[in-house]
């Protein structure tokens, strides 16, 4: 095999995994995940309530 | 679970806050020098000339100003946001002590020419060795922080903050790869286009982890803490961290349009730069956005003015870069100060402008107090740091297109219709306006000086409590 064959493998399979991320990062499994991640700058003392009136991250 | 006592380590955060200030001070008076020294030549004093300055400069506004603020904001962020103390015991002290050896070493080094002659990674063996050691230590502070995490997510600044470690380290080591032939000089393993290239797949990887995907970690924590509200899209953050991962590395071809890279590995790197306009404004977006139902907190609140002046800068820099990489428009800019004004687009109006609104936040509160001494000379700073930011790009897009033309101009018979000397002539006074600009800059810098010292004067330094909260308990 060409060392040609495999970078077009490389280039393919990393835009499919790119792909497969956006799928992820879409998915409604995701969604509390990240609502939970997102908040995480909020965990301090000084922040209690600092979500509350805040609109939840899409 | 909230029963520990542990401390979060605010001491190595305060340490690179302050010298974020310091070297910040130091490197853009440098910049106005060297301005100066364009304008008025017979500044050229000596040794002290443009030549040994300008990388003084770069190196000292890239590497000391910014990487502190790297050092102080990562290291605060990845403790608040892991409910932390940063892992690594005494490796985090020789961070801070290692870091500051390494730019008194440059500050040394480069104004003797002593220098391996690489843009951005002029610093000799000796040091680059140093470096080495300073930012593996930085790599196990960092990832091991996050590994002793007492929540179950890794905070997407976290991670904008983990791949700017990781791949400085890589483009730190492969392109710095070099032969001693003394203590004080190095020969580089790579020759001819191979050595140009890997410099400039270092030098735009330098730009896009260094001075993007790490200025990127500051955005998404200060502008959500500063904003009181999360960030606008947190799958929006994970999309277009990817999307710069994957797309960045394969721009750096765009430096050496017209050389002699082949014609194929030119074109890669100018589609690949232009694809990276969509993550970057990706991020842009997002960043703004945060404040969306929040417009108001934009008027008197001078600390989100910096973030969100920044993160416009952002995208505008991010926008003319993609376009300057197209070759036609390439083959007018290449060699000029457009490319100059690019650059200080990205590296005052978004890396320096985000830094100075995140050590405006940082600073009171790494001294216990609840805001700057002055939030007035906060707003003045702001105010002066973007007049001299458009009068130092907007100056430099004139000098550069007009030298682009005057350079391509021919006549009739074919000759050219300028000379060189013509051009510098006809720049003389945008280069008069550009130093103006970065005056009224570092003007904005000795203000947040005096604020600085204003406000950790009789400060608490007592280091707080790791907070961990019980729901998000792994």
């Amino acid at each position: 095999m060409d060392i040609n064959d495999l970078r077009s493998i490389v280039t393919v399979v990393g835009l499919l995994c790119f792909l497969a991320i956006v799928g992820w990062a879409y998915s409604k499994s995701s969604k509390k995940g990240f609502e939970e991640a997102a908040s995480l700058p909020f965990a301090e003392h000084d922040d209690l309530g600092a979500m509350s009136d805040t609109s939840r991250p899409r | 679970m909230s029963g520990t006592q542990t401390t979060y380590n605010d001491k190595v955060v305060r340490q690179f806050a302050v010298m974020t200030v310091i070297w910040g001070i130091v490197g853009m008076l440098v910049g106005v020098i060297i301005a100066a020294q364009l304008v008025w030549p017979e500044l050229n004093i000596g040794f002290l000339h443009f030549g040994r300055l300008r990388p003084l400069h770069t190196n000292a506004v890239i590497f000391a100003f910014g990487g502190c603020a790297l050092f102080a904001t990562s290291y605060w962020c990845v403790q608040r946001t892991s409910c932390a103390r940063l892992w690594g015991g005494p490796l985090v002290p020789f961070t801070f002590w290692g870091w500051q050896i390494v730019i008194l070493l440059a500050a040394i080094t480069l104004p003797l020419g002593i220098t391996s002659g690489k843009e951005y990674a002029e610093l000799e063996w000796p040091i680059d060795i140093l470096i080495t050691l300073v930012w593996v230590s930085y790599a196990l502070v960092f990832f091991g922080t996050i590994a002793t995490r007492k929540v179950s997510h890794i905070y997407v600044a976290n991670w904008f903050f983990g791949s700017m470690i990781l791949t400085v380290a890589l483009l730190h080591l492969v392109n710095s790869a070099a032969m001693p032939i003394t203590l004080l000089k190095s020969y580089s393993v790579y020759a001819g286009v191979q050595d140009a290239m890997i410099q400039w797949w270092y030098g735009h990887n330098a730009v896009g982890f260094f001075l993007t995907a790490g200025f990127l970690g500051i955005m998404y924590y200060f502008v959500p803490k500063q904003a009181g509200r999360p960030v606008y899209s947190y799958r929006l953050s994970v999309v277009h961290f990817w999307a710069l991962i994957f797309t960045y590395m394969w721009a750096g071809p765009h430096h050496l349009h017209y050389t002699a890279l082949p014609d194929w590995t030119q074109s890669v790197g100018m589609v690949f730069s232009l694809i990276l306009l969509a993550p970057s404004w990706g991020g842009m977006i997002n960043g703004i956005m945060t404040l969306s139902g929040a417009w108001h907190k934009l008027r008197d609140d001078p600390i989100l003015k910096f973030l969100i002046t920044s993160l416009s800068f952002y995208g505008m820099s991010t926008f003319e870069g993609p376009m300057m990489s197209i070759k036609t428009v390439n083959a007018l800019s290449h060699y000029t100060d457009w490319t100059v004004g690019h650059v200080h687009s990205g590296a005052l109006g978004w890396v320096a402008m985000v830094s100075i609104g995140a050590m405006y936040y940082l600073i009171p509160r790494l001294f216990g107090k609840t805001e700057m001494h002055s939030t007035k000379l906060v707003t003045t700073h702001f105010w002066i740091a973007t007049i001299g930011t458009v009068l130092y790009i907007a100056s430099m897009w004139i000098a550069g297109v007009m030298q682009g033309l005057m350079w391509r101009a021919v006549n009739a018979d074919g000759t050219l219709a300028y000379s060189f000397v013509e051009s510098v002539k006809g720049s003389y006074p945008f280069w008069a306006i550009r130093w103006l600009g970065g005056v009224l800059f570092l003007g904005g810098m000795l203000l947040m000086a005096y604020n600085m010292f204003k406000t950790m004067a009789g400060g608490k330094t007592a280091d707080t409590t790791v907070n961990v909260p019980v729901a998000h308990h792994a």
